[in-house]
């Protein structure tokens, strides 16, 4: 088995040093294919030297945000500030599985097929 | 017909000056004739709009007739419709035929409105230009050659040519403000929490908010309101009524306190947009309004703000496109991963990939404080210079786009430049503030948007501004030539 490819891997990976270095914004075409495999997108590889283009683009002016001075401030998460409204621990919707699974690629009683995960 | 205003339609309806099964009709003869040129609507319903017309005829004749009924409309692709496809601009749900109703949807049903079909858009609502569309671009309807703005570019070219007389839409960072602007009509996008995001497909949680587009406020403040409420569905809905927008169409402008940003009006405006929209301050000065200048400090953030805060966003929204409970899945997958990796790499168009690696970046471990949590303190500063603006004014003005629109093709291979398009739009998403464009001119033959700012809640005062301003000037009935 080829744990390379495998998130575990991936994980791991992060976890032992950073993705890329934050301290300048150009992207590679390597990271660009590791930040298109963290989001489980198929990214050919003849895209990548653009996509590295335009992301590291992206990235550099987003950058400005940097020279900021933000010590204090609070993030904001709402823009008038009120919180998650809570509601009773009820049943409040009917099951409408048939209806909703009509819409996927692949149903077999009531179950959504995917290709085989365990060998 | 087709030129008549909400209030003239529903008053030769009710007079039985004409049928709402001959309105449909009308109108949906103006889409065949019309959209082939367009490309702004993906998906016509003729069938099922006959028949509500019908009903509505039916509801009309017995007396109980509500605000919209037997008055046609599209509607933006990124909200459900039970039974219709929603596709959402994008390959990915291309086959996607809603098992539900969003809450608009069912508004808007519950009103009357008879539903012509969906209008295409930037996919996922991705994109200032309406070029990222599966389905193609839009062209905008006063130069064919040139983009309608986007993301509800496909309402708002609709619109302008008369194929409807109202489009829904919805606005994360301008994409009703900018293609009502680049098309010439009304758009406005309300107090984010205003309208319910149920069933209207999500791209950056915190930003996205549904709106209105029509020839005129008066026509928008009428759909507008049809739109709004309080929905427990939507956990960041507001609970708070709803105001009667049309009703409040009467107030004088004398007194009204306008602020100009002096940081809207620097490098980068075009001189024929600024000189628009200087003759259209003087005729608000006209009206009796008092003009001064007022300082946003933190716009030059708003657009790097917003290019952390709504792909960061995206990447988690986007990841429930998975290939297994709906939309596209690749052929013969291997394996999980490849079922995701090549269901997600084909399904998605260029736009929305990179955004989505752009959020995915921001989002990883190790990265989350210095983007997203950085764009989200800058935010906080964002709204603050507009609390300080309204403490000392009513209603904020400006362009709402740097230029007229500009030709298909010219910004689609640079991002950053695409996103700058949206320079005066995106504060006031991230501020969370009600907006709105209206025509204030032609430029070269192009429409040219006057941007209104309100305070939270404030779309009853926005709608009459802006109504006061069409009571003395035209620029909101010219419709494109060829379309006429």
């Amino acid at each position: 088995m080829n744990t390379h490819g495998s998130p575990k891997y991936a994980t791991f990976c992060l976890l032992l040093k950073p993705l890329i270095e934050i301290t300048h914004m150009s992207l590679d075409q390597e990271a660009v294919s590791r930040i298109a495999y963290l989001a489980r997108l198929g990214v050919d590889e003849s895209e990548c030297a653009a996509y590295a283009h335009n992301l590291s683009a992206i990235l550099a002016f987003v950058e400005q945000l940097n020279a900021v001075d933000t010590a204090g401030v609070e993030p904001m998460a709402h823009p008038l500030d009120t919180s998650q409204r809570l509601r009773p621990d009820q049943v409040s919707e009917t099951d409408q599985h048939e209806k909703f699974q009509r819409v996927a690629p692949r149903v077999e009683a009531g179950l959504y097929l995917v290709p085989k995960v365990i060998e | 017909m087709f030129q008549k205003t909400i209030s003239e339609l529903a008053a030769g309806l009710r007079g039985g000056e004409f049928s709402s099964e001959e309105l449909t009709r009308g109108f949906l003869q103006r889409i065949e004739k019309y959209d082939p040129q367009l490309n702004s609507v993906v998906t016509v319903t003729a069938e099922a709009a006959l028949t509500d017309a019908r009903a509505a005829d039916a509801r009309l004749k017995s007396g109980n007739a509500a605000a919209l009924t037997g008055i046609p409309y599209l509607h933006k692709d990124i909200f459900c419709t039970d039974g219709v496809r929603t596709a959402c601009g994008s390959r990915m749900l291309d086959r996607f035929v809603a098992p539900y109703d969003a809450t608009v949807t069912q508004k808007l049903k519950q009103a009357g409105a008879i539903m012509l079909g969906k209008t295409n858009m930037d996919e996922f609502a991705m994109g200032s230009s309406n070029e990222t569309s599966f389905y193609g671009p839009v062209k905008n309807p006063w130069d064919l050659e040139r983009v309608p703005g986007g993301s509800s570019g496909g309402s708002a070219a609709a619109v302008a040519a008369r194929l409807a007389p109202l489009a829904t839409g919805t606005d994360t960072g301008g994409s009703i403000r900018q293609p009502a602007a680049l098309c010439g009509i009304t758009g406005i996008k309300p107090t984010y929490g205003r309208v319910s995001r149920y069933g209207m497909i999500a791209f950056a949680s915190s930003l996205d908010q549904g709106g209105a587009f029509a020839a005129s406020a008066a026509d928008a403040a009428v759909l507008l309101e049809a739109m709004s409420g309080f929905d427990a569905r939507d956990s960041t809905s507001i609970d708070r009524p709803v105001e009667a927008y049309s009703a409040a169409l009467g107030a004088e402008l004398a007194g009204l306190k306008i602020g100009l940003p002096k940081e809207y009006f620097g490098e980068g405006l075009e001189a024929g947009v600024g000189a628009a929209i200087d003759t259209a301050i003087g005729e608000f000065s006209k009206l009796g309004a008092e003009i001064r200048e007022i300082s946003l400090p933190n716009s030059s953030l708003a657009v790097p703000a917003y290019y952390v805060v709504a792909p960061a966003e995206c990447s988690s929204n986007l990841s429930r496109m998975d290939g297994v409970r709906f939309g596209y899945r690749c052929e013969n997958p291997k394996d999980l991963e490849d079922l995701y990796m090549r269901s997600r790499g084909e399904g998605f168009g260029v736009e929305v990939k990179r955004r989505i690696m752009v959020g995915t970046y921001a989002l990883s471990a190790g990265y989350y404080d210095a983007y997203y949590l950085k764009a989200q303190q800058v935010r906080r500063l964002i709204r603050d210079d507009f609390a300080r603006a309204f403490a000392e004014v009513d209603v904020i003005m400006g362009p709402t786009a740097p230029t007229t629109a500009f030709k298909l093709g010219e910004k689609a291979d640079d991002p950053v430049t695409m996103y700058l398009s949206d320079i005066y739009t995106i504060a006031v998403n991230l501020a969370g503030l009600p907006g709105m464009s209206v025509s204030a001119g032609l430029v070269d033959g192009l429409p040219v948007g006057l941007q209104l700012i309100g305070n939270y809640f404030d779309e009853g005062r926005l709608l009459n501004v802006a109504h006061q301003y069409q009571q003395v000037t035209d620029w909101h009935r010219r419709v494109p030539p060829g379309f006429q």
